[in-house]
């Protein structure tokens, strides 16, 4: 078959079949990976609140709150409240925003942190996920400890040639903590989940972030 | 078997990251880790035998005014599914290699064989010709990517060979590293091309 010259017609006819060709083709895949997706989504974020959190027999991502950037999880087990998760962020990263899961006691003591989401350096910055920076946070309380690095004058030990992600990452924690005492400290006498006033639930996929 | 060189020209002869020095954006910005490199080896290999493979199927009408928009077409087709699988399969490695999984599309290597081969030869040829280069792509990048963690991060492939508090030659992970493995890879493997005529 000779190749077909350059008119107006062929040029439009071919690259018109070849364009419907291909969007059903990829109609096709965004129906079939549809589900996957909002299941790994979601898996990653059942599995963040667990790493943070003790033990909880509810779905947390049923009823999340979501204020200013930030999204709050409730756990409960045996109706019995656990902690709260708390999705926060912090914008001084090295390079820009990354985000943390942290899982707050009910009194108000840091259970874990795990990180969720982050660009920084790989080799400096990225040590933050390690446990030997990552574990100077959980027991502590931050009405009580200064969750700042050590030049700050905090309690933090900061990761070595990463200061920038150590503070970053401690902003990131306060925000949250900010965020815990304005947003749950008046939940904080063990409620059931749901009682809170309906309308600063949303449901997970209408969060607003 | 002649068709067999155009499999395995991608390997050395004609590798496309150490000869013919095409998708350097890509081997330049991911190579930080091993399982980075084979992440987005495998993907640029999978977009590669495709839009090779579609590329040598409508090469006859195709006219040749809109061959670029059309092969264009067909690349970005592929580089989306790819997206969207990796997002739903592999979530963890799809965050890692994040924006470099869509910029696949403006990959030279993907272009280049579509112009350069694909729609000059046969469907079989050009399915050869994407795997062996985007294998050959994989190689030299996953080589790059250990190089550069072993020294830069003391692991492989998150294994770790050296002890959490060993130093290391840090600057292998930054961006400089790269250009550095980058350029001593690219010399040597001139040097055994010279040396042994190939």
């Amino acid at each position: 078959m000779a190749k077909l010259d350059s008119s107006f017609k062929n040029m439009l006819l071919s690259l018109t079949v070849i364009s419907i060709g291909m969007s059903a083709a990829l109609g096709f895949v965004y129906n079939l990976t549809k589900e996957p997706i909002a299941i790994a989504q979601k898996q990653k974020e059942v599995q963040a609140i667990t790493e943070v959190l003790p033990e909880f027999d509810n779905d947390p991502t049923t009823s999340v709150k979501s204020v200013a950037g930030l999204s709050y999880y409730i756990a409960t087990k045996q109706d019995q409240l656990v902690g709260y998760a708390i999705n926060t962020f912090t914008d001084k990263g090295f390079s820009g925003r990354f985000t943390l899961m942290v899982g707050f006691k009910p009194d108000g003591t840091i259970h874990n942190i795990s990180v969720l989401d982050q660009r920084e350096t790989p080799g400096l910055g990225t040590k933050m996920k390690e446990p030997k920076f990552k574990d100077q946070f959980p027991g502590k309380n931050p009405a009580v400890d200064k969750l700042r690095v050590k030049k700050d004058g905090g309690s933090v030990d900061a990761i070595t040639a990463a200061t920038i992600s150590s503070r970053a990452f401690c902003d990131a924690v306060q925000r949250a903590w900010e965020g815990y005492i304005a947003n749950c400290i008046q939940d904080s006498i063990p409620v059931k989940a749901g009682s809170l006033p309906t309308d600063t639930i949303s449901q997970s996929k209408g969060g607003n972030q | 078997m002649s068709n067999i060189k155009h499999f395995t020209k991608g390997f050395f002869k004609e590798n496309p990251t150490f000869v013919l020095v095409l998708g350097t954006c890509p081997t330049l910005a991911v190579t930080t880790a091993a399982m980075n490199g084979i992440g987005m080896g495998l993907a640029t290999t999978f977009v590669l035998v495709f839009s090779n493979l579609f590329v040598a199927l409508l090469k006859n009408v195709i006219p040749d005014k809109v061959r670029i928009a059309a092969f264009i077409v067909v690349i970005a087709t592929f580089v989306t599914i790819v997206d969207l699988v990796m997002k739903a399969y592999t979530p963890d490695l799809y965050k890692t290699l994040g924006i470099f999984i869509p910029l696949i599309v403006v990959n030279c290597i993907i272009l280049g064989r579509a112009e350069a081969f694909a729609q000059k030869n046969t469907v079989y040829n050009s399915i050869l010709d994407g795997l062996g280069m985007g294998l050959g792509f994989t190689l030299a990048i996953t080589l790059m990517g250990s190089i550069r963690e072993v020294l830069g991060n003391g692991s492989i492939f998150d294994i770790r060979l050296m002890s959490q508090e060993a130093k290391t030659i840090l600057i292998f992970i930054l961006p400089p590293g790269a250009f550095l493995t980058y350029g001593y890879l690219i010399a040597i493997m001139n040097r055994i091309k010279a040396r042994y005529n190939v």
